[in-house]
């Protein structure tokens, strides 16, 4: 394995002045043009993927040490994904890097135009705790496969996991364009200070404000991904099969992913008056089917997350709604899958995000009431429904806005290359994955071509009439007219 | 239709009020349906044609724009976008089957565009009509309700839309709000679902400062300094003609990709100013300053910004052609200038005027770093046969659009994403590029019960993660275990 440059890096400590001058060197860098080529790019690809298999135990041991993460569900939500989207990039690189030939109108005749992708220059990536790993290096893959020089900022409040990308990262990836800077708040204002071409936000809406507003001072363009309240809407299914199958998705999005701290994870669920009992009782089943054992439970990030959610359930009323579950234990940021029927609408737990394996299920009279219930509110990362009601479906999609639809599934609209990810008001905006994260960091710029064979004289002033007239054929695409006036045969 | 009149001025209540309403309409579904988005640019349309001689008096009077170029520029583009759009429209709203990838097998896959909801357009001065009623179009296409704030700086074509554009769209869904600094202001503190501003990158910030408080994405169609790279091997006299005409026949240099500056070599200067000093008196005649071919310069503050340039101390002495200047009429000739000093202020700001700074180097290779030290620009253009320099050009230049041995012309194709990078804008529109920025992207993935994979659930087990492993590279055998292995 060599590497790309024949810089050494270790670690150096990051005072003030460090950060300025490791973003410096990413640019220079940028500048030279070594990030442009399509080899570049591929070799960041393979290391990448070199590091992904090598290091894959650390990973997983950093996932359990950061977040409680089972292998297993680290391995499918971050590292396995990881490797698919590294995979596509390297398989569709030169696909993407390739210039798009476009057509032209008459007037411009004979231009050759095409669309020519290039890299944006330098770009930051600001990541989130709950999937450290994957929101850190998922934007990452775009911003190489681009071209693009990176400064990647891993979230403080996964520890183990920012040490080993800060560690790991410039072991394998090109370190004097490929930056890990690690740090908190003040790390961060420092680095939005500065001027990027391009900065890649996942995280809360309150702090997307402030990266926003900085960004505006450069009029940096920024891609937004912050979360919502997901809800589930559940119909009722006619074979219990299905409705099984069903259920135990709904609990695999609730709990089984960072238990309940992801920004696609179900928020809370939306079912008839009729079917509540049904579905509280199914639900109850699979938590003992998969969740028995806690050590298959990730936990809850940090105190003052636990705190947050234990908050939500002081409320009388709110307490009085637990319906299963409840208990919680500080020493390990422990709670268990808990549900709640019908908490008040007005309290915490139903107009904030979750983020947490705390599960309102909202009834309502009859299950097309959900419609309404949503376009009240807020527009989430993704709505999901569970019903095999074609028309309700379509109503779904019409009536209702989010950044996803995801129907009788839950979670794997992640894995899905060929579809863009991504928010839609409250929940951000800018998309990514597969070819989303190429043009994501990307200027896709517009390039036209003339000779100078064919001139056309009724372009330039001084002007006349007649120049006048030839123009109105041109632009209606009426040659025959154009030649004819052009002719002085028609006026 | 909300106007300044003499008693009300647009504050905050007024523009909550608008914006209420307009929720309101868009909640409803008005604007959601092909029929009325068709309607509306068919309105459009009809508005063009109608009252084409009014757009082109308009003009005459904010910028004395000379009839051709109304037409050339402002009244038969917009026409082209409209058609456009009402040609393509069904086939824009319909949603895209995309491919669903193995991992999630079985299950279908779509790309819906759906409107953002209520956006604001705010429009520049110096194509007034086409800059507000372009973006209009996009938003209008992709389903949106929509205020427009057409430039106060080009009076008599914000008047203009404030009274006609009502007459031909549905005003329920579709607003003018008149006024300066107060009115936007007003406007910016609203909650949008998208802003596209045009204008310059000081108030480009303040837009996006004040967007950032709702989360609300922007459009930025901003400005820069457009270079031209003159090669010696190229047909000289068609050349300068496109420049010219890219230059000065485009309100006079007033436009954001018109030529801000040349760079050619030493050797070659001296047949460039020639030629360009030739065909300027063919277009313009021997007193530019009288030509009707020949916008004014916008307004008095504008033309001072520009004579101030001129007037600097090692720079009015660089005038190789043209600087005759008539404050009264606000009218600045055709002007050529040769090795300018680098940190003037005519090579340190957007010029947007009709002075023409020649830049000499030793080689052309030499001019990457003096287009590099500036700001990416919203348009950079090069003439030359050499296909290596264009290739080099190419490369080493980050600009909006590129364009090669001719001036301006890909504002024209509505084919090509136009849109500034760095300080040159965020966002792109024209043609279709229009209607995806004003819609969401939704993506839709639909699935069945029929099979399952057990693997994907607790409690977890190494044999699950061998089979989670296989099934996110793509192994058949695995999507086969995963399906059918009952845990």
């Amino acid at each position: 394995m060599a590497l790309i440059t024949g810089k050494k890096c270790g670690d150096e400590e990051m005072g003030a002045l460090g950060l300025e001058t490791e973003v410096a060197e990413a640019r220079t860098t940028f500048d030279s043009g070594k990030t442009k080529g399509f080899e570049w790019r591929k070799s960041q690809l393979e290391a990448l993927l070199r590091l992904l298999q090598e290091k894959e135990e650390d990973m997983l041991k950093v996932l359990k040490e950061d977040l409680g993460k089972h292998r297993v569900e680290a391995y499918r939500d971050e590292v396995g994904a990881l490797t698919k989207s590294v995979d596509n990039a390297l398989l569709n690189l030169k696909k993407w890097m390739a210039p798009e030939k476009v057509s032209l109108p008459l007037v411009a005749v004979p231009t050759v135009a095409e669309i020519v992708p290039e890299p944006l220059g330098v770009v930051l990536v600001i990541s989130s705790w709950n999937f450290p790993i994957g929101l850190s290096l998922e934007p990452l893959i775009g911003a190489i496969a681009a071209g693009n020089a990176a400064v990647l900022k891993p979230s403080e409040l996964a520890p183990a996991t920012s040490e080993f990308l800060a560690v790991e990262i410039p072991k394998y990836l090109d370190c004097e364009a490929i930056k890990v800077i690690q740090g908190g708040p003040q790390v961060a204002e420092q680095l939005l200070d500065l001027k990027w071409d391009k900065i890649f936000f996942t995280g809360s809406a309150q702090v997307g404000r402030i990266v926003m507003t900085a960004a505006a001072k450069h009029l940096t363009p920024v891609t937004l991904e912050l979360g919502g309240k997901c809800p589930a809407i559940f119909d009722s299914l006619k074979s219990s099969r299905d409705q099984r199958m069903a259920v135990g998705r709904v609990a695999g999005a609730k709990w089984g992913s960072c238990l309940g701290q992801a920004c696609i994870g179900i928020d809370y669920l939306l079912v008839t008056d009729e079917y509540a009992p049904t579905l509280i009782e199914l639900l109850k089943g699979v938590i003992k089917e998969f969740f028995s054992n806690s050590e298959h439970l990730a936990r809850i990030v940090n105190k003052h997350h636990f705190q947050r959610l234990c908050n939500l359930l002081q409320d009388e009323s709110v307490a009085a709604s637990v319906v299963h579950g409840g208990s919680v234990n500080a020493e390990e940021l422990f709670i268990e899958p808990t549900i709640l029927l019908n908490p008040p609408l007005d309290k915490e737990i139903m107009t904030e995000e979750i983020f947490g394996p705390l599960l309102p299920i909202i009834t309502l009279k009859k299950i097309e009431d959900s419609i309404e219930f949503l376009r009240a509110r807020p527009k989430p990362l993704v709505i999901y429904a569970f019903t095999h009601d074609e028309k309700f479906k379509q109503r779904i999609v019409d009536d209702t806005s989010s950044g996803c639809v995801m129907f009788n599934d839950t979670l794997i609209q992640y894995l899905c290359d060929t579809i863009p990810f991504g928010g839609v008001g409250q929940s951000g905006f800018g998309q990514y994955h597969g070819k989303f994260s190429f043009d994501n960091f990307s200027n896709r710029k517009p390039v036209g071509r003339r000779n100078f064979l064919i001139e056309f004289s009724f372009r330039y002033p001084p002007w006349n009439e007649k120049k006048l007239q030839l123009l109105r054929h041109i632009y209606r695409f009426d040659y025959i007219g154009f030649v004819l006036c052009f002719l002085g045969l028609k006026r | 239709m909300e106007g300044k009149t003499s008693n009300e001025v647009f504050n905050r209540e007024k523009a909550e009020a608008t914006v209420k309403e307009l929720r309101q309409s868009f909640r409803a579904g008005k604007t959601k349906t092909y029929e009325w988005r068709a309607a509306q640019l068919e309105g459009i349309a009809r508005l063009i044609k109608e009252k084409e001689s009014e757009i082109t008096q308009a003009l005459r009077s904010d910028l004395a724009k000379p009839e051709m170029e109304s037409y050339l520029h402002e009244i038969s583009l917009a026409k082209s976008a409209c058609l456009f759009a009402l040609k393509n429209l069904k086939k824009w709203m319909k949603p895209e089957k995309v491919p669903a990838a193995i991992t999630t097998f079985p299950s279908s896959a779509q790309i819906v565009s759906e409107p953002l909801g209520v956006v604001l357009v705010i429009s520049a001065w110096n194509y007034p009509f086409l800059l507000s009623i372009d973006p209009v179009i996009g938003a209008i296409v992709a389903g949106n309700a929509v205020v427009l704030k057409p430039s106060e700086i080009a009076p008599a074509t914000s008047e203009l839309f404030a009274k006609i554009l009502p007459e031909y769209v549905d005003s329920s869904c579709i607003k003018v709000v008149e006024g300066g600094v107060p009115e936007t202001t007003a406007l910016l503190e609203q909650k949008w679902d998208k802003i596209f501003y045009t204008g310059n990158g000081k108030v480009g910030r303040i837009v996006m400062a004040a967007a950032a408080k709702n989360l609300t994405p922007v459009s930025l169609e901003l400005g820069g300094k457009s270079p031209v790279l003159v090669d010696s091997d190229v047909n000289l006299k068609v050349a300068v003609k496109r420049i010219a005409v890219g230059k000065w026949g485009c309100n006079n240099g007033q436009a954001c990709i018109a030529p801000d500056y040349i760079i050619t070599t030493k050797s070659f200067a001296p047949q460039l100013v020639e030629a360009l000093k030739v065909t300027l008196e063919r277009f313009y005649g021997k007193n530019p300053l009288e030509s009707a071919d020949l916008s004014r310069i916008v307004n008095l503050n504008h033309f001072k910004h520009l004579t101030d340039m001129l007037d600097e101390e090692n720079v009015s002495d660089k005038i190789v052609c043209g600087g005759q200047t008539d404050e009264k009429q606000l009218k600045i000739a055709p002007t050529l200038l040769l090795d300018v000093p680098h940190d003037s202020l005519i090579m340190k700001n957007e010029i947007f005027g009709p002075l023409l700074p020649i830049v000499t180097v030793d080689k052309l290779e030499d001019s990457f770093e003096i287009i590099n030290s500036m700001s990416k620009p919203l348009a950079a253009y090069v003439f030359t046969k050499n296909k290596k320099l264009e290739q080099e050009f190419l490369s080493n230049v980050s600009a909006g659009g590129i364009l090669v041995n001719d001036v301006a012309l890909h504002l024209a194709n509505l084919y090509l994403p136009f849109g500034g990078v760095g300080e040159s804008g965020i966002g792109a529109y024209h043609g279709k590029f229009s209607f995806d920025a004003f819609s969401h992207k939704k993506a839709v993935l639909s699935r069945g019960f029929a099979g399952e994979a057990g693997a994907r659930y607790p409690p977890y087990t190494p044999e699950k993660q061998w089979i989670l492993k296989g099934l996110i590279n793509g192994s058949i055998v695995a999507l086969f275990l995963a399906l059918f292995k009952r845990f």
